[in-house]
């Protein structure tokens, strides 16, 4: 069970469409990434709900094929 | 609202401090749920550790329960606060401490 990096930037593309993403392999496992993504879609939510956002952009991936994705989101 | 819905809602009413995890407090079985683990151990927060590895229900219905589809999950008095990046930025900028005297839990101040 894994993911490319290219598979997980164009997953958040596709929902977040002005999203500035910079994504590391930190392990070279395609299992452990931790990406920072810029969009203005976080402007006025919670950080929890900027998470989900991310999340529900991987549709389904997060906690099964990706096992860890560390975020940090930040508002554009 | 089912079983097992109740049954996370039952927890998290009976403990003001629940850290859904990998493991335990005393032996985490992954690093995020370390992470989260150490920084409520530093701050000297009592705090209930709920091992998902054993109950596969609650490991699955944690996940729906908080639409967060990532272990581990932080409640404070019923509120979710967020999983491991979170809790470490908050962690970071005295946002959690902040938290826990919003909620009236006592923890340590260095």
């Amino acid at each position: 069970m894994a993911i490319k990096l290219e598979e997980i930037k164009s997953l958040i593309k596709e929902s977040i469409i002005d999203a500035e993403i910079s994504i590391q392999d930190l392990a070279g496992d395609d299992n452990h990434f931790a990406a920072t993504i810029k969009s203005k879609e976080f402007k006025g939510i919670s950080k929890i709900e900027q998470h989900k956002l991310v999340y529900k952009a991987l549709k389904g991936r997060m906690g099964n094929e990706l096992h860890a994705l560390q975020l940090n989101t930040i508002e554009k | 609202m089912n079983e097992i819905t109740q049954k996370i809602e039952k927890i998290i009413s009976e403990h003001d401090v629940c850290l859904f995890m990998k493991g335990t407090p005393e032996v985490p079985q992954c690093g995020f749920s370390l992470a989260v683990s150490n920084m409520l151990k530093h701050l000297d927060v009592n705090f209930k550790g709920i091992n998902v590895l054993d109950d596969n229900e609650v490991r699955e219905g944690i996940k729906s329960f908080s639409e967060w589809p990532t272990i581990p999950q932080l409640y404070v008095k019923g509120e979710f606060i967020g999983g491991c990046d979170i809790v470490k930025e908050m962690f970071e900028k005295g946002e959690l401490q902040n938290k826990l005297k919003e909620k009236e839990i006592s923890y340590k101040t260095n």
